[in-house]
């Protein structure tokens, strides 16, 4: 990232208010997030940090407030929201590989039916994207022969074969196997290093501390406190990220 | 009774072709529907309902007759100069837009069995609604219903003796024409055709079973 062409934030939300029947799950979200910033949301459960995360490219849409991405706001529907989605990618929890797709097929749709890329030069990125999080030798699979953490690492090369302008990622590691964690923080951290915009749901601390620019706290729909990972986690501003904090590294 | 055998193979072969002409359209109108049943669009979706509540709710015989007599004689809709044509073609008509109402019903079953986060990982690679039933939702949904689809398949084999309620000479107007030609073989006469209809049926059975077994979608 250079700083010369980057000076406004990339997804910028404002007074986002959102509500799931009577449950109040975003209150007033503020947030800015730079070109090429890494932003790791912790909190406890049922907090909205998923919600949030869902928001960005409209997987749920909001109440109040409004949300900007790349200096347009967020399309309400159609071919617009269509083209958005395919700037922003997403990491799901439970991977979401096509089923019925092979791997390299799975990473190969988006730039062949979206981005319209010929089949053949979408099938040699896709491969190249395989080769860099190590799973080239599975392309002919289908996801259901695979790893969890193997699933993983495809999904993260299927968003990056749209050459996405931010990815999202919603607690990429909370339904692997604890071997299998490092190997997706792996490839995250690799990707955060390189300079790739990242909104990462996790409770991961080592993967915040290694990688990320900030720590958002959220509880109860808010943003309690954001700060630098080695300020929040060594000094954290409020009771109760202090409270959160010491409930998750006692064990 | 040997004599006979020519009329009733084309009896079968007319059979044969309502089924596989009646098929095809329903397969096709019941996923135009099922799609309709779960598009963003509420017009769609209640035109859809309403359509399958229908059809699905009327005896057979009074939509083949409808068709036959309704279309046919009243509202004059013609395919063809040929009276027994124009009969075939309407009771298609009638067992499509029949069918159609189970079809769907069944791929909306199936487009149940897909898990939510499969269109949502479309949508969020930027799939618009249509390709993101056509890529991601149908093809799982129809691995899903292959075996039910294959039965409603069976059904509609069965169903097309109802096409002989507006003169359509397949096999069970058939089997009445033989009856009256040799009323002391009537039980061999109906063995007969009923074999007749087994081998049709029975096949469509193994084959879908077969398929929904090897076509799987491993999750």
């Amino acid at each position: 990232m250079t700083e010369a062409d980057s000076p406004t934030s990339l997804v910028k939300l404002s007074q986002v208010n959102k509500h799931f029947g009577a449950l109040h799950v975003l209150r007033d979200i503020d947030l800015d997030i730079a070109r090429g910033e890494v932003v790791v949301v912790i909190g406890p459960s049922g907090g909205g940090k998923s919600t949030l995360c869902r928001v960005i490219n409209r997987l749920e849409t909001i109440d109040s407030g409004t949300i900007t991405f790349d200096g347009q706001s967020l399309a309400v529907e159609g071919r617009a929201l269509a083209r958005l989605r395919s700037d922003v990618g997403m990491v799901f929890q439970q991977f979401n590989l096509f089923a019925h797709k092979t791997i390299l097929e799975n990473v190969t749709l988006g730039p062949i039916k979206v981005r319209k890329v010929a089949r053949q030069k979408a099938e040699q990125r896709g491969m190249e994207l395989l080769e860099r999080v190590g799973i080239a030798s599975q392309a002919a699979k289908y996801p259901a022969q695979l790893s969890g953490g193997q699933q993983q690492r495809v999904a993260i090369a299927r968003a990056l074969a749209m050459d996405p302008k931010m990815i999202l990622f919603d607690e990429p590691t909370s339904a692997l196997d604890p071997e299998m964690v490092q190997e997706v923080l792996d490839v995250m951290i690799s990707l955060a290093r390189e300079g790739m915009t990242m909104l990462v749901v996790t409770h991961e601390m080592g993967f915040a501390r290694r990688a990320a620019n900030r720590v958002v706290f959220m509880s109860d729909g808010q943003i309690i406190e954001q700060a630098a990972p080695d300020d929040f986690f060594t000094n954290p501003g409020t009771d109760r990220a202090r409270d959160f904090l010491s409930k998750i590294l006692t064990h | 009774m040997i004599d006979d055998l020519p009329l009733v193979l084309g009896a079968f072969w007319l059979t044969i072709r309502l089924t596989l002409a009646s098929a095809l359209a329903a397969l096709v109108l019941g996923t135009v529907l099922a799609a309709m049943r779960v598009s963003p669009l509420a017009v769609l979706r209640g035109a859809a309902a309403g359509y399958v509540t229908v059809l699905r709710n009327t005896p057979l015989t009074l939509v083949i007759v409808f068709c036959g007599l309704g279309l046919g004689l009243v509202l004059d809709v013609s395919f063809s100069g040929s009276l027994s044509v124009n009969y075939l073609w309407l009771s298609i008509i009638g067992l499509s837009a029949y069918t159609a109402a189970f079809v769907c019903e069944a791929i909306r079953a199936g487009i149940n069995t897909v898990p939510v986060g499969q269109a949502e990982a479309a949508r969020a690679l930027g799939l618009t609604f249509g390709q993101n039933l056509r890529y991601i939702v149908l093809p799982q949904a129809f691995r899903a219903v292959i075996a039910p689809l294959g039965s409603v398949l069976i059904a509609l084999t069965k169903n097309t003796t109802v096409a002989a309620a507006i003169g359509v000479a397949e096999a069970s107007l058939t089997m009445k024409t033989l009856f009256e030609r040799h009323q002391e073989a009537v039980v061999p006469i109906f063995f007969g055709f009923a074999l007749g209809f087994l081998v049709l049926t029975l096949p469509v059975g193994l084959v879908f079973g077969r398929l929904a077994r090897r076509l799987a979608v491993a999750r």
